[in-house]
């Protein structure tokens, strides 16, 4: 019976340890650049390109992940809406991570990124023969620091014309 | 290069079997075995023939100081300072005078001698236990004076092996990837060059980049990823030919190849549509086959020495740990449980154990589990350090390491290091340039 309740009480402290872990994971990281990181999302601009006049060619990703902000969706609604307009340009997603991954892996992620972002260019209209998808992982990044904000900056996809 | 070494032959090998001095290297070794490496002995005229052919001065001073080095970076050996030594080379490879060897505190002596035969370095050695003044192994063979520095590493595994139990890795290469330029505009090649640093070689040019190469269990042929034309897919490259393939006909990014233990698969992971899967491709008959299936990112497989199991990385839990299962797919098991995350599975010669990168609160470690995930044992933490491979006899490992060189994480510099198993004996490993991505081939010679 004792074995038991250790057992239910060690059960307790793994579920708060991982809870704990996953918070630690997605906390709230400050930079000294006013407004150019929202959690661990790059905002700014400076790094950003223009595919067309007000058209970014980029967005952004939090750690580990590949699900697309609102400013992102907002991106990439501008870009398609700039593709349809334009029928006989194709594009390249570039996807990229930062340099706090193992490197296989992070190819992968590079993947998962770019596709994220071609999944809905095409449900804004997009034919997926005009995007094709091509990932770096860690091995192309924007800025080379190692800090918070320029790991935000890395992790990107960015759509560059294929023609 | 193999090839040429099939005139390597062996004679009298008259070994006792009762117990002499032993090298214990299972335990962090803080009291190595003080050994002394006399100079191979060479006459005059022999001496003349390879200073001609080799534009080596003492060809076998020169190997001494090989298997010296070797036997110290291994860690287990400490070899002795030559000025301290009384007897001439010639003599002592005769018949050692145990007494002055003793003075000087050595317990294993080796001695040898060098001759120019017929256009050929023939090389012949003994070792001998100074305590118990016997001879314990003594060894000759013949191969082509280019051959030299193998000579010295060969010497090393059979010295290593009988005093420890276990085959060396000294005779043996390691290939990575060789960096230069600033990270956001990296230009890597693949290069070669033997286990201590020596004999150095570029096999790509830089014009695209490359990134984790694998020797197979032959070590003649090499897997890796390459951009060229901009898909990255795997490739596979004869050292010897110089001749390149791309592996499989896949419609996207194929990466983290490896090979099947008897050589005859390629392991590694297609993505498609965000997802990755596990594949491999046979090399001879060409069919390829899925291994999982699954919406998450199943990357860098290894096989198991036997071949029936396969570990890998995935992060169908939500984030990325190390999986086993059998090698068709089924039984798939999660075996790492730590905090963190973990990455870079590779399974041990020896098949006891599975090395990986873990991170964890911003630092990288390299680590050790059992192939059921327990028993996890961390040897080294630092910034920014991955992928490990094993020696050839499961003992060391080698990794690169990214450290800064500047307050502002700007600048940087990537190594190669090894660590033994015991977590003792952390080095760099010299290359040219900054070097990321070793794979440690087979022993070239048995």
């Amino acid at each position: 019976m004792t074995l038991s309740k250790i057992f239910k009480n060690t059960l307790l402290v793994l579920t708060a340890c991982l809870v704990l872990s996953a918070c630690a994971t997605k906390k709230e990281i400050t930079t000294g650049i006013d407004g150019s990181m929202q959690g661990d999302v790059y905002t700014g601009t400076d790094t950003v390109k223009y595919l067309a006049d007000g058209v970014p060619d980029r967005v952004f990703f939090a750690t580990n992940e590949s699900i697309l902000t609102t400013a992102s969706r907002e991106t990439l609604r501008a870009q398609a809406a700039w593709l349809r307009k334009n029928p006989s340009i194709n594009v390249v997603l570039e996807g990229h991570a930062d340099e706090r991954g193992t490197r296989e892996y992070n190819l992968a992620l590079g993947e998962r990124r770019a596709n994220a972002a071609k999944d809905y260019l095409m449900t804004y209209g997009i034919s997926s023969d005009r995007i094709s998808v091509l990932s770096y992982g860690k091995e192309r990044p924007v800025d080379s620091g190692s800090n918070p904000l320029s790991w935000s900056k890395n992790r990107r996809s960015v759509t560059v014309k294929a023609n | 290069m193999i090839k040429k070494f099939i005139a390597l032959f062996l004679i009298l090998i008259p070994i006792n079997s009762f117990a002499l001095i032993e090298v214990d290297i299972t335990r962090g070794n803080l009291d190595p075995l003080p050994i002394a490496v006399s100079p191979l002995s060479i006459d005059e005229k022999s001496r003349k023939s390879f200073e001609k052919a080799l534009k080596k001065e003492n060809i076998g001073e020169e190997i001494s100081s090989i298997v010296e080095n070797n036997l110290k970076t291994s860690g287990l050996f400490n070899p002795l300072s030559k000025e301290a030594f009384l007897q001439a080379p010639d003599i002592a490879n005769l018949k050692p005078r145990f007494e002055d060897w003793n003075l000087i505190k050595a317990q294993a002596l080796i001695t040898g001698k060098v001759n120019y035969v017929d256009d050929k370095l023939r090389v012949e050695f003994r070792l001998w236990d100074v305590l118990a003044a016997k001879e314990m192994m003594a060894l000759a063979f013949t191969t082509v004076p280019s051959n030299w520095r193998r000579v010295g590493h060969i010497i090393s595994d059979k010295v290593y092996e009988r005093l420890t139990g276990e085959k060396g890795y000294f005779d043996t290469r390691i290939i990575y990837v060789a960096e230069e330029g600033p990270k956001t505009q990296r230009i890597k090649k693949l290069a070669i060059m033997d286990q201590d640093g020596f004999n150095n070689k570029f096999l790509t040019l830089g014009n695209e980049l490359v990134l984790t190469p694998r020797f197979n269990p032959t070590s003649q042929m090499v897997t890796y990823l390459s951009y060229f034309k901009n898909l990255p897919r795997v490739y596979l490259l004869d050292i010897e030919t110089g001749t390149q393939e791309v592996v499989g006909d896949f419609p996207g990014m194929t990466f983290a190849p490896r090979f099947s233990p008897e050589g005859k698969k390629i392991i590694m992971s297609f993505a498609k549509d965000g997802k990755s899967d596990i594949y491999t491709m046979d090399l001879e008959n060409r069919i390829v086959e899925r291994i999982t299936n699954h919406p998450s990112i199943d990357t860098s497989p290894s096989y198991s020495p036997d071949g029936k199991y396969i570990t890998f990385n995935s992060d169908r839990s939500g984030y990325q740990q190390i999986y086993i299962m059998k090698s068709n797919g089924s039984d798939v098991k999660r075996i790492s449980f730590g905090n963190g995350l973990y990455g870079t599975p590779v399974w041990s010669p020896r098949g006891d154990l599975i090395a990986f990168t873990k991170l964890h609160k911003g630092k990288f470690y390299i680590g050790v589990m059992r192939t059921d995930g327990s028993g996890e044992r961390l040897l080294t933490e630092n910034y920014y350090q991955e992928a490990p491979s094993w020696s050839p006899n499961g003992r060391v490992l080698i990794f690169y390491r990214e450290t800064k060189t500047d307050n502002k994480g700007e600048g940087f510099t990537a190594k190669l290091w090894s660590i033994d198993l015991t977590g003792y004996n952390e080095r760099q490993i010299k290359t040219p340039t900054d070097a990321s991505d070793p794979s440690w081939s087979s022993l070239l010679s048995n």
